[in-house]
């Protein structure tokens, strides 16, 4: 949430410095960076999971084997087996399916959504930003996973409820952001020289400014993936999110660390692991992107 | 001065009645039939008639949500569905715990953010700069339960330093909460982290690159000086703010550290109420949150205005 404030200009002024015609340098740099390399490469080790998880896992994730329960890391079982004997490699591997397809959803709903706002409060300002201010205000007051937590109580837990939810929570958070990077585009000549030009508001949304706050919205996005992937995996620990016996990384945590002080680690770390992989791997990436982006 | 803190006040006021909105909204329009709820699928029509009649759910919206809002004014919160007692209680004595765990995590997290986002700003670019820049933004996304469950194993289970559950028992004494409170503070302690030394490198990395910061360097002062009178005044100015805006976030946090510790804050109220489906003390607890979180934004705009001369003496808003 704070980074939209000081990542917001810099990286709008940035977008004026590169024009659409030069738009593929950003990628080689890109490309040249360790720190982009090694996140994009965690990324889609976990979307080659989330795709063919199924036909990769040794076990099947859901077969109990009740007289091999809280069994140890071995050869058989690389990461040990649950509480009720699943195979915890095969739970890890398949559980990057929903939680992968859930946060990525999310946040292209709220990136489309609070661009199309952003772009509205920033260029037609007035009324519209103030009220749309307040509202932001309002969310902010409250932390996503709060927010979710008190609707998905309210209309049930479903993945549709989830994803459409924490979009709409994004929503005026990423319109913050591109509603400044808007307005630093708003002082530049060739907005004035389209208005005299006599093009109509939409079109100057959409075909002129909207090219160039792409940067921003990027950052913006990859930001807002790492917070989905914490408030997704939050609510299905607490219960909320996807439901057992689906395998899933937060739920898995939740089922098992219970058996924690019992001395049966494996069920509860490779998950862990799991989820803090994810997250570093988006982090990695959104720090690469910042940096490319704002030298 | 005056006109900025009355107009702050009064954004402060509509953004409270907004979250009042959205709080009725998600707990008493959305669960649709609370007698339902609250007594299952096999109870009567009569039966479930009768409680929504007890509960006051079968009023008009408008109704319920001016008689719940009067009630909130008079700090009555209503009753709680689970325990057929008031809610304020309960809200109160959750509050006080939680107050006790947030209050470590801030203690150790202010100093140590800050010093994290001034060194990162001095060797901005560096190898260390990327260190504490990456491992800040992946502390601060990384969901609590997961640090927790780290820190469980390597210092509760394998370790023994600490003991795994929060609460001492009752009666205990200062010193032995503070023991069973320290592993619930870190997960806490990790995602601040990564927000106040964000905050504290960007705002640092600005005064390094402002005039009077050049000025100061030229006039011959040496670095240390510099940096301890010209830069780090400035800096940490904005970092105030963001403190206190993440106290929101500090208490809402709690929900997840305190279910894994099994803690009796306000965040496992609120999730108990959840699971119960107790919406009066969902709500309270919720709105609760909010209203703590309006009140440290705004003394944080005030001491900011107060303790920056620029604003002060300006005429600026």
């Amino acid at each position: 949430m704070i980074s939209a404030g000081p990542a917001g200009p810099p990286i709008a002024a940035v977008a004026v410095a590169h024009a659409p015609r030069r738009a593929q340098a950003p990628w080689r740099l890109l490309l040249r960076r360790p720190t982009f390399i090694a996140g994009a490469i965690i990324l889609l080790f976990w979307v080659f999971c989330a795709l063919f998880g199924s036909a990769i896992a040794p076990h099947d994730p859901y077969a109990q084997q009740l007289l091999a329960t809280n069994v140890a890391p071995s050869g058989a079982h690389w990461f040990g087996t649950d509480q009720i004997g699943r195979d915890v490699l095969s739970r890890v591997i398949v559980g990057a399916r929903d939680i992968l397809l859930i946060t990525t959803l999310a946040t292209v709903l709220g990136t489309v959504l609070g661009t199309v706002l952003g772009l509205a409060m920033g260029y037609l300002g007035g009324v519209f930003d103030v009220i749309i201010g307040r509202v932001v205000e309002a969310v902010l007051a409250l932390p996503v996973v709060i927010i979710a937590f008190l609707f998905v109580v309210a209309l049930g837990p479903s993945p549709l409820t989830i994803i459409i939810l924490i979009g709409l929570i994004f929503t005026p958070l990423i319109a913050r952001t591109v509603r400044s990077a808007v307005l630093v585009e708003s002082q530049l000549d060739y907005l004035s020289s389209a208005r005299l030009l006599g093009e109509k508001s939409p079109h100057i949304m959409f075909v002129e400014i909207l090219p160039n706050v792409v940067p921003a919205i990027l950052v913006e996005f990859t930001v807002r993936l790492g917070y989905a992937v914490f408030a997704v995996a939050t609510l299905s620990f607490l219960g909320f999110g996807i439901q057992p016996p689906t395998p899933d990384w937060g739920a898995d945590i939740a089922a098992n660390y219970g058996v924690l002080p019992a001395g049966y680690w494996w069920s509860t770390i490779f998950p862990a692991l799991a989820i803090a992989s994810l997250v570093v791997g988006v982090n990695l990436v959104t720090d690469s992107i910042e940096q490319v982006l704002s030298s | 001065m005056a006109t900025y803190l009355l107009r702050r006040l009064g954004l402060a006021l509509i953004t409270l009645w907004l979250l009042s909105v959205i709080v009725f909204f998600a707990g008493q329009v959305l669960p649709g039939d609370p007698g339902r709820a609250i007594l299952g699928n096999l109870a009567t029509p009569g039966a479930v008639a009768t409680l929504d009649h007890q509960l006051g759910v079968d009023r008009p919206l408008l109704v319920q949500y001016w008689s719940w809002v009067t009630g909130l004014l008079h700090g009555d919160m209503g009753l709680s569905y689970q325990f057929r007692s008031p809610v304020q209680p309960f809200i109160s004595a959750a509050i006080v715990n939680s107050v006790k765990l947030a209050g470590l995590a801030f203690i150790v997290v202010v100093p140590l953010g800050i010093l994290g986002g001034v060194i990162a700003a001095l060797n901005v670019g560096r190898g260390i700069d990327r260190v504490i820049s990456v491992t800040g933004l992946s502390a601060a996304t990384l969901p609590e339960f997961v640090s927790g469950i780290v820190v469980i194993v390597i210092f509760g289970v394998e370790l023994h330093w600490f003991p795994v559950s929060a609460s001492a028992g009752a009666g205990a004494s200062p010193l032995t909460q503070l023991d069973h409170l320290i592993l619930p503070a870190i997960p806490l302690i990790l995602v601040l982290f990564g927000y106040i030394a964000r905050m504290a490198r960007a705002g640092t990395i600005e005064a390094l690159e402002s005039d009077y910061a050049r000025t100061a360097t030229l006039k011959g002062l040496s670095r240390p000086v510099v940096i301890r009178r010209h830069i780090l005044r400035n800096s940490l100015l904005p970092t105030i703010t963001v403190i206190a805006t993440q106290t929101g976030y500090l208490i809402g946090g709690l929900v997840v550290v305190e279910v894994l510790f099994n803690y009796q804050g306000i965040g496992k109220l609120i999730f108990q109420a959840a699971n119960a489906k107790d919406f009066p003390m969902l709500e309270a607890g919720v709105l609760t949150i909010g209203i703590v979180y309006m009140i440290a934004t705004l003394i944080a705009d005030v001491l900011y205005t107060l303790l920056n001369p620029r604003l002060r003496l300006g005429s600026n808003q």
